[in-house]
């Protein structure tokens, strides 16, 4: 039995340790806000918080999340109000949405290391992260909205 | 309602029927013959347009408009229920947005050709001022005041000191005759409220929040998981499939095999070994145990490098006649200078970030699925067909789309679900993976071009030969098909220059895979062509890339172009006056006369019509020693008539850049022994930001034109842009894409 917690609850898990927690929180616990994009870690889409940090939850199996702190979209804030999405809707900056999740965790845990992100740190910090879209350069401004720095 | 219910976080984009209370004023869009929800005919007017959109006034004064278009990024969702809000005067808090089901009453629905708007934008408005004709008439007769004196704004009508909201007034205005669409008035620009505004997107809350539901996150109580082994090479089929291992999967219920499409492909399945599970991930795992001995079939010979040398081939032989204009035979034996130049582009993958997926149900001969689609009622057909039940007894729930750049136009993996349901005999998910959707995609198509001019003493062309040979897309629909007629509509018989000898021509080639539309089709490869080659051209004659391509546009007029465009000329005449100030536009935003290129630093023009759209783009590339490439910022202008909602046009157009840049930088679908060699974004890299141009400007040209395409229009220019750009930065000449394959340096 695998012990975890998720958004703040714990949770238990007896089915294969191997699973991918993208499959885990979509398929078993129906967070279906962490999206599946590649299964390699090579588009982001599926980028949660484990204990802080982004990772692909499409390479990170329940058994290595034991014991760990779980943050999804759903649980990044009460009402959608982390200053990374406050800055995602004052920039108007989904298109289809689908990689939006990924690009907030993503962005959220690259502003806890870097609350003043540069251009170059945020190209680091979100190269990772696909959006066929194009949305990148309404990304770049919406991370320095919310970092407060000038865009 | 109940069908509804079921999946919780969807409901609210339910069926018509049981969006409205008792007592909705319920309107159809203006010009055709239909019931209301109350069983009036809603508009007797008749006429040819068919029914598209419904519009609703609940009791409680919320609007109610029900989208039929699919939304996958566009903005669609929010922009055609602005128009109708306008009209109608209603604050946007009030209103709802309801996705339609697939049904042939809305006329068509598939979302694709960047049509949404230039077909819709006048049956909503007249939706709108229809509904608040008919509430003024309800508050008049109420009131026992003329029509005439009412006034109607913010959802009340109001006559001296009375008072009344919409709400109030919705059943009493349903039994209000119907006005006549001449008889409306319509706002004028200066009293809009939302168009040429805007409001934020629709589901703007739940896709910042994760509460926005994709295809991949649809859901049906009691479903089970399938994942899919499909024949590697299109056309092949099962011999025979051992899946002994894969039944000792932990979560494996059992496997299923698909059978292959019949006669040609459409969007009939591809056929395979289907895994069902209790969850995605044993269905993908056991999937990866399965043992199949594959008939692979008549395209197992299928070399995209053999197949590439004979497009090129074919394309130095004359070929079929798409367009001419003077003699150019005669023109080139005489001519004292000629150019010539030949080009190529790659199979491309749409590679949406949602892979393909679908939830269905067969039970006592219906269907019911959930999806992602662009095309909600080639699904109703696609599924019927291969359940052998009638189209309208497929109920298609269109979520929202994770990207569909025409891929999701095309339903072979919803037929998949509804297949897999009946066998299985419980609802059934079908969860596309990304190699599945990079290896089985209905490609963007390969081409090869050749092209040639004669250029008087100023470099000016006097005579031009264009000749495109590309798999076309009909052959999708018609195996025996090998010309592209759609295609040449497409950035080929509408090259707009005043060149007196002027041919195009159109080459045959047979498609090796499936072929689909891809956002903006053969402008890509086309623009690429013709946009590039004039480039060389001007380089040739050491012109200035702008004056040059305004000196070979030549006077304002309007471009007479064949009957393949009789229809949408009528209203959307080519007028090169419109493509001179684009172009101009861009030159003076980009700041183009002070821009000069040096070693490493260039700057690259295209210009181009799609769409029934004008653009222009300027794009500065760097090239540094290693010959790697960025774009530090991209100027694009635009025409695209009058403008609904500035805020998507802008990030179409900012989006269509980056699109646009991973078709010249990077993309590419090759095949071996009629394998697909790509699978993933490993080896079919898409731009990611770092790539992606560091700023893209759009510059709206404002007009009071019909308003014309916005998803697609703005992808063509990139190619080119970027490749003349390069030339300018190193002198290497780019004749094929992706880019990645030309060594810079």
């Amino acid at each position: 039995m695998i012990e975890l917690r998720v958004n703040g609850v714990a949770r238990k898990f007896d089915g294969d340790p191997d699973m991918p927690m993208l499959w885990y929180l979509r398929d078993e616990l129906g967070l279906t806000g962490t999206k599946f994009g590649c299964g390699m870690g090579l588009c982001g889409a599926c980028t949660i918080h484990v204990d802080g940090s982004a990772a692909r939850s499409c390479q990170t199996s329940v058994q290595n999340a034991a014991g760990k702190n779980i943050t999804t979209i759903e649980g990044l804030s009460k009402n959608h109000a982390h200053p990374v999405q406050k800055a995602w809707k004052e920039g108007n900056v989904p298109q289809c949405g689908y990689c939006q999740s990924g690009q907030i965790m993503q962005a959220a845990a690259l502003l806890k290391q870097k609350p003043k992100p540069t251009d170059h740190d945020i190209d680091e910090a979100m190269s990772g992260n696909i959006c066929r879209c194009g949305t990148y350069q309404r990304i770049r401004a919406a991370i320095k909205v919310a970092a407060g720095v000038k865009a | 309602m109940s069908a509804v219910k079921r999946i919780d976080p969807v409901s609210r984009r339910g069926f018509l029927g049981t969006v409205f209370s008792a007592g909705a004023l319920v309107l159809g869009a203006p010009l055709f013959v239909a019931k209301d929800a109350l069983g009036a005919e809603v508009n007797p007017g008749g006429g040819t347009w068919f029914p598209s959109v419904y519009l609703g006034v609940q009791p409680s004064g919320d609007v109610i408009i029900v989208a039929h278009r699919s939304e996958m990024g566009t903005g669609i969702r929010t922009a055609l229920p602005m128009v109708a809000a306008d009209e109608l005067d209603v604050e946007w808090s009030k209103v709802h947005i309801e996705q339609a089901l697939g049904d042939k009453k809305y006329g068509s629905q598939n979302t694709d050709g960047s049509t949404s708007i230039r077909s819709f934008y006048d049956p909503l408005r007249i939706a709108g001022a229809t509904a608040k004709a008919m509430l003024i008439g309800a508050a008049a007769a109420k009131w026992k005041v003329p029509a005439t004196q009412c006034k109607a704004a913010n959802g009340y009508v109001t006559h001296g000191n009375s008072k009344a909201s919409y709400g109030e007034l919705a059943s009493s205005a349903a039994q209000q005759p119907v006005p006549k669409p001449e008889t409306l008035t319509f706002k004028t620009r200066a009293e809009y409220r939302y168009i040429g505004k805007g409001v934020p997107i629709t589901d703007l809350d739940e896709l910042v929040s994760g509460r926005g539901i994709f295809g991949q996150d649809a859901k049906m109580p009691g479903m089970v998981y399938a994942s899919i082994e499909h024949p590697p090479v299109v056309g092949g089929k099962v011999k025979s499939a051992d899946d002994s291992e894969t039944l000792k999967v932990r979560g494996v219920k059992q496997t299923v095999e698909i059978e292959r499409y019949t006669g040609t492909y459409g969007f009939q399945p591809l056929g395979g070994v289907a895994v069902i599970a209790d969850n995605t991930w044993a269905a993908m795992q056991g999937r990866k145990k399965l043992k199949i001995d594959w008939d692979l079939g008549p395209n197992a010979t299928y070399n995209s490098e053999s197949f590439r040398a004979e497009l090129t081939a074919a394309a130095r032989k004359p070929s079929k006649v798409a367009r001419d204009v003077g003699d150019v035979d005669k023109a080139f034996a005489g001519a004292a200078k000629t150019h010539e130049a030949e080009y190529y582009t790659p199979l491309l993958a749409h590679a949406a970030m949602e892979p393909p997926a679908a939830v269905a149900e067969f039970k006592n001969g219906k269907v019911e699925v959930w999806t992602c689609t662009q095309n909600p009622q080639a699904v109703q057909d696609t599924v019927a067909a291969a359940v052998g039940i009638k189209p309208e007894d497929v109920a298609c729930h269109v979520t929202l789309l994770g990207g569909g750049f025409g891929r999701k136009s095309k339903p072979d993996y919803a037929a998949e679900a509804a297949v897999l349901s009946k066998k299985v005999g419980k609802p059934v998910k079908v969860v596309w993976t990304r190699e599945d959707d990079v290896q089985f995609d209905f490609y963007h198509s390969t081409a090869a071009l050749y092209m040639k001019a004669a250029v008087d003493a100023t470099g000016k062309p006097i005579a031009w030969l264009q000749r495109s040979v590309f798999p076309p897309i009909f052959s999708t629909f018609d195996s025996k098909t090998t010309y592209g007629d759609l295609e040449m509509t497409m950035g080929w018989n509408d090259v707009p220059f005043d060149i007196p000898n002027h041919r195009a021509e159109n080459g045959p080639a047979t498609p090796p895979v499936r072929i689909g539309w891809m956002r903006s089709v053969a402008n890509v490869y086309h623009a690429f062509a013709v946009q590039s080659f004039l480039d060389e051209l001007a380089a040739a004659a050491n012109r200035d890339r702008v004056e040059y391509y305004l000196d070979v546009l030549g006077p304002n007029r309007i471009v007479e172009l064949g009957p393949s465009f009789a229809e949408t000329a009528k209203q959307y005449p080519l007028d090169t006056a419109r493509l001179r100030r684009v172009v101009e536009t861009v030159a003076d935003k980009a700041g183009w006369a002070s821009k000069k290129s040096s070693p490493g630093h260039g700057y690259g023009f295209a210009a181009h019509w799609s769409f029934l759209t004008y653009v222009a783009a300027v794009v500065e590339v760097k090239v540094d020693a290693e010959g790697k490439v960025s774009i530090p910022r991209v100027d694009i202008a635009l025409d695209t008539g009058k403008v609904i909602y500035p805020d998507r046009v802008r990030s179409q157009f900012e989006g269509a850049a980056v699109f646009g840049t991973s078709i010249a930088m990077m993309g590419e679908i090759t095949a071996k022994d009629g394998r697909i060699q790509q699978s993933n974004f490993n080896n079919y890299p898409v731009a990611r930001m770092p790539e992606a141009p560091f700023e893209t400007h759009v510059h709206i040209v404002e007009s009071d034109a019909p308003p014309a395409g916005v998803g697609e229009p703005g992808v063509p220019v990139m190619a080119p842009a970027i490749s003349n750009a390069i030339f300018a930065a190193t002198g290497k000449r780019i004749r094929e894409l992706p880019i990645r394959r030309t060594k810079l340096v």
